[in-house]
């Protein structure tokens, strides 16, 4: 391979502003949201006492679960030595906190005291897996950075991959803090289950992917660097093979459920005659999040196409919405199993009666506060790539695949 | 003449001193007894975990239609009702259950059953959510930052997310946007002296008795005594969080 020349992202001036204003401005919109939100109080959003997690926590878990994915096309390359990944490794570092960043202001905006974050900065309960994921989210940041400076400064080379390891354990670790705050929910049905740990693991592989995979070809595309095959084709096997290991773990799940009486009435739910979240689980997650995807991305001639590529990551991201949505919302709103054997027929508070269960829609301030962090994490790795020479000047097949004459 | 002048003077010099003593008592005075409420109610001696409050509900006793103990909960604690049922805070509501093998129906109160291993203060982030020496399970909302956690996390959603600003608050159970909370067993009637809960007296007003409630450590107290005597169980016992409300006849 030779050697790799990076430079700073060269998009002639006024369309580089545009596109930051219009993604600051989306950005600022999602702000006056959470200012509405917290002025008001929670009961402006679809969000109630019986759904108590909505948007906000589908776009921030998103972000901060596909920031961790982000982070593995370097992880590859340093960790696993594989030099094909290695110009992608700054960009893939950027990204990875920039989305994380983008997920935690999601999730703080949407806190009921978000004017105590200091309190939850300082103040620890050991026992709380949430307490341990502030520590790994912030954690996180303090250590992708690190590693960057060692893909970027030629004296600290030497601890790159060192840096690159330790980041690599480290994001495992956070996808498997992010999974156990469901599996760790002894309470809910859909929840309490130790899959949902690794399951998060191999959802961030894919998500992550998929988002990397749509900025990279965007930038290059936009400063019209060259983006080789050789790069392209390898990340879209590699994504394929993710989306079909998530669809491995939900199989895994649901099946494990399946077998066992007294989920039945929750898969049914799920599966069957959940309404919203069955349509959300067939449509949004295995067909279009799943299935499509899966046929371009192998298909001989398609998934050699860009455009095909770029449309199968965007239906990976909406099958990852979906997929989450499933989980978080539906697992709420499947009502909570108090008295096995009984059918609960009043209720002075929403507990499922007759089976009923809860409902919840989303409002558009919540939605937008979601998409606000997207714009968020997109803005800061733009400026990123703008101000440091994170991009590879050329990504041509002639200059990274050793195999290329 | 000087003497009755004197006279006068001490007259007046002794009025003086007694409206001065009177206005001196009046503006120290209130300081003084809100010190000596103070020093009984901050809890300076501490809660001791040779107590564990607890509660047994005979759902036999427990009136279908009467809600009662909801309604003394509500104006005991101050609950708002902004006419939003899906976010307005519940500390305890009347449920009705019927089997689906027999049909026989029961109804019952449902609210924190205050466990001994609370999954609430498990997972709160920043302690807030906690369980005290004497059983008590409460939220600390100095700390609470609202992330609603403890409310995934509650086998018997029994917690409420303050949805919006709440205008009147009685001073003994202070409260705010943001936070969640939850029964507390009446927490300020206990740590003045007082050992019934609002919902308890609403029904023994009533003529129920379907609760009854107590020291569960103390083996003369009303409550022990019938645990003893009835047999009882824990809602989700599966979990065994072993908890500090238990039901009889579900």
């Amino acid at each position: 391979m030779k050697k790799i020349h990076f430079l700073e992202w060269g998009l002639n001036s006024p369309r580089y502003w545009g596109i930051l204003a219009v993604l600051a401005a989306i950005a600022g919109i999602g702000g006056l949201s959470a200012l509405y939100m917290e002025h008001n109080g929670h009961w402006v959003t679809g969000m109630s006492n019986q759904v108590v997690w909505g948007m906000p926590h589908i776009f921030a878990i998103f972000l901060i679960v596909a920031a961790s994915g982000a982070l593995n096309v370097a992880s590859i390359a340093s960790v696993f030595g594989k030099t094909p990944y290695k110009p992608l490794a700054r960009l893939s570092a950027v990204f990875a906190v920039t989305l994380l960043i983008g997920g935690l202001l999601v999730l703080v905006l949407d806190l009921g005291r978000p004017d105590r974050l200091i309190v939850a900065m300082t103040t620890y309960n050991f026992k709380s897996i949430f307490a341990w994921n502030i520590l790994l989210y912030t954690g996180f940041m303090v250590i992708v950075i690190v590693y960057l400076f060692t893909m970027m400064e030629r004296k600290a080379q030497q601890y790159n991959k060192a840096a690159g390891t330790f980041a690599f354990i480290w994001r495992l670790t956070l996808t498997t803090g992010t999974g156990s705050i469901f599996g760790f929910i002894v309470a809910r049905q859909a929840f309490d289950a130790a899959i949902m740990a690794p399951m998060f693991v191999i959802m961030s592989f894919s998500f992550g992917l998929a988002c990397f995979l749509l900025l990279l070809m965007y930038v290059y595309r936009a400063d019209g660097r060259e983006l080789g095959d050789s790069v392209v084709l390898r990340l879209k096997n590699l994504l394929g093979v993710f989306v079909a290991s998530v669809f491995y773990f939900t199989l895994a799940y649901h099946l494990t459920n399946l077998y066992a009486t007294e989920n039945h009435s929750l898969e049914r739910f799920i599966l069957l005659d959940g309404g919203v979240y069955t349509n959300i689980f067939w449509i949004g997650q295995i067909f279009l999040g799943t299935l499509v995807p899966l046929g371009i991305l192998y298909h001989p001639s398609l998934g050699k196409m860009r455009n095909w590529i770029a449309i199968s990551c965007g239906l990976v991201v909406l099958g990852a919405f979906s997929q989450l949505y499933v989980i978080i919302i539906g697992g709420q709103a499947f009502p909570m199993q108090m008295f096995p054997g009984k059918t609960i027929i009043e209720s002075g508070f929403y507990d499922g009666v007759n089976g009923m269960a809860a409902s919840y829609a989303p409002t558009l301030a919540e939605t937008l506060l979601g998409i606000g962090g997207v714009s968020v994490a997109v803005l800061m790795a733009l400026v990123v790539i703008r101000m440091l020479p994170i991009l590879p000047i050329s990504l041509a097949d002639k200059d990274v695949d050793p195999h290329a004459s | 003449m000087a003497d009755k002048n004197n006279l006068l003077a001490n007259k007046a010099r002794r009025s003086f001193l007694g409206k001065a003593a009177a206005a001196a008592s009046l503006t120290v005075a209130p300081g003084v007894v809100l010190q000596s409420i103070a020093a009984v109610k901050s809890g300076t001696e501490g809660v001791s975990d040779n107590t564990r409050w607890g509660m047994l509900i005979d759902t036999s006793k427990c009136a279908d239609g009467c809600d009662a103990c909801v309604t003394a909960c509500a104006s005991e604690n101050g609950l708002p009702v902004h006419e939003r049922p899906k976010s307005d805070p519940v500390w305890i509501r009347k449920v009705k259950l019927k089997d689906n093998l027999t049909d026989s129906v029961t109804t019952l109160p449902m609210m924190c059953q205050h466990c001994e291993k609370p999954p609430c203060a498990d997972v709160c982030p920043t302690g807030a959510s906690f369980r005290r020496a004497d059983g008590i399970v409460m939220v600390d909302r100095h700390i609470c930052i609202g992330c609603r956690y403890c409310m995934m996390a509650c086998p018997y959603k029994a917690r409420s997310f303050i949805h919006e600003e709440i205008v009147l608050k009685p001073t003994h159970t202070p409260r705010g946007k943001g936070c969640v909370e939850s029964c507390n067993f009446c927490v300020h009637r206990l740590d003045s002296g007082n050992e019934t809960t609002a919902c308890q007296e609403a029904c023994q007003k009533e003529g129920h008795n379907a609760i009854i409630f107590g020291d569960l450590k103390d083996s003369s107290s009303e409550v022990s005594q019938a645990l003893r005597n009835l047999p009882s169980r824990e809602i989700r016992a599966d979990l065994q969080l072993n908890t500090g409300v238990r039901y009889k006849d579900i």
